[in-house]
């Protein structure tokens, strides 16, 4: 399968141009935050307050890393489960988050809100943690450090593998592969 | 009768190396069974995320590096000899010191939280863990250390079924349970099914399940072929490998029985992902 190369931070029209099932590299910054990073985020947001990093055409990285060994980058660096983010996650796309990576199912609300805010969510391989951080060639915790794993930090990826899961334009590769693949009993 | 002296230190560190190798290196039978799945799924992206998940492994156990960053709970199964008398301290103390030695040691992330309905505060050294005690004949101690991730757990199921729905309702549960996790749990997955007892025994059984082998054969005919049932099932479900669709969607299906009640016919199902990490050691 030959990947789609693209870069961040997304465009609207890189964004439209990407379908369920492509498989892409990704090259530039993503930002990793999970759960009680995503509490504080949306937490700025009601307050008003600027946010640790900008969203627009920003792609986030649902992933909490083990601690680096002396010398490497990083830790493991899989995905973790999105749907635990479904509740934050629309909320950041109308304030111009283009892109989500992780692993797991999405709520139809979620859903909706890629579509009218034309974002995208790739599914990187879970469990491939000890693989996938040999693509993170940068890393800088920017917010949050006392949150441990759950801090945010600015990684730089570099043909960091994924597959197109949820287009913009309501395409489910969830759905459609596993209709693909299922047997009648 | 003699009674052998075992210093708890003995039981730190070997769960101290518990802890570290389970995280780096993949058991041979799940390995073995990743690489049969790469051969014979039809899907072309679900090859592609098995051939990963085998490079992965590749990587993890050269480089010594966690398989997966979730490197879990820590579940400490203990078969204490009767004959054995543990000196220096409790066995949960100890326990509890070689996980926060080898998650500290061997890198790997802290992903225990206290106050879970409200602070989530990181623990910071992976404690408590979670321990079972079992006192067993003889002289010697019995160690597994089970890391296992939160993405998987949150998909498993206990259910309290009606006697009058019997195999073929329970059996359809287990089913339900990995349907709707989809590709939450990191498919290609391994389940661990209790049946009987009471809710405490029937999730135990169902994690003990998943200490076997994959591949292996209940000894139990009857059990076996209900386990055949089930994965033939489950990967009928289309699922695939991490969810995007395939033929692979377990890799095996593990069952423990005991009675039950007249009145009840429990079941859990405890959803184990690809990376299905555990080691024992005896002392």
């Amino acid at each position: 399968m030959a990947a789609k190369k693209i870069r961040t931070p997304l465009t609207d029209d890189v964004v439209r141009g990407l379908r369920a099932g492509d498989a892409v590299e990704i090259t530039g910054v993503v930002y990793q935050a999970r759960d009680a990073a995503h509490k504080r985020l949306v937490a700025l947001i009601d307050a008003g307050e600027d946010l640790p990093f900008e969203l627009q055409g920003a792609v986030v990285y649902y992933m909490g890393p083990s601690p680096a060994k002396p010398g490497n980058v990083i830790g493991s660096a899989g995905p973790t489960t999105s749907g635990r983010m479904d509740a934050y996650a629309p909320l950041l796309m109308r304030r111009g988050l283009k892109g989500m990576i992780g692993k797991g199912l999405r709520t139809a609300e979620v859903k909706q809100a890629m579509q009218d805010e034309t974002a995208v969510y790739f599914a990187a391989t879970g469990g491939a943690g000890a693989l996938l951080a040999q693509r993170i060639v940068g890393n800088e915790v920017i917010a949050y450090p006392e949150l441990g794993a759950e801090a945010i930090a600015r990684l730089e990826v570099k043909d960091f593998p994924a597959i197109v899961v949820n287009d913009c334009h309501g395409g489910d590769l969830y759905e459609e592969g596993r209709a693909r693949y299922a047997k009648a009993e | 009768m003699r009674v052998r002296d075992l210093d708890v230190k003995d039981i730190t560190e070997a769960v101290r190396e518990l802890c570290i190798t389970a995280n780096y290196d993949l058991p041979r039978d799940v390995y073995d069974a990743l690489v049969a799945a790469c051969a014979a799924e039809e899907s072309p992206v679900g090859r592609e995320v098995l051939e990963q998940l085998v490079e992965n492994a590749d990587i993890a156990a050269r480089d010594r590096v966690p398989i997966c960053q979730d490197t879990g709970f820590a579940v400490v199964f203990a078969e204490v000899g009767q004959d054995v008398h543990l000196v220096g301290g409790t066995l949960a103390d100890a326990v509890d010191e070689g996980v926060r030695r080898g998650y500290g040691d061997g890198y790997l992330r802290k992903s225990v939280a206290q106050e879970p309905a409200h602070a989530r505060r990181n623990t910071k050294d992976n404690t408590p863990a979670i321990l079972h005690t079992t006192l067993v004949p003889g002289d010697k101690v019995r160690l597994t250390m089970m890391a296992k991730g939160g993405g998987a757990e949150n998909m498993s199921s206990l259910n309290m079924l009606k006697p009058s729905q019997g195999w073929a309702g329970m059996s359809q549960a287990v089913v339900d349970t990995v349907s709707r996790a989809g590709s939450n749990p990191c498919p290609p997955v391994i389940i661990g099914v209790g049946i009987g007892g009471t809710i405490d025994e029937v999730t135990l059984l169902a994690k003990k399940a998943l200490l076997r082998d994959v591949g292996s054969t209940h000894p139990e005919a009857r059990v076996a072929a209900m386990e055949d049932e089930l994965l033939e099932r489950i990967n009928a479900l289309g699922i695939g490998p991490q969810g995007l669709g395939g033929r692979t969607t377990a890799l095996d299906v593990f069952i423990e029985e005991m009675p039950s009640h007249i009145a009840s016919m429990p079941m859990a199902v405890n959803v184990q992902c690809h990376a299905q990490r555990h080691k024992t050691v005896e002392l």
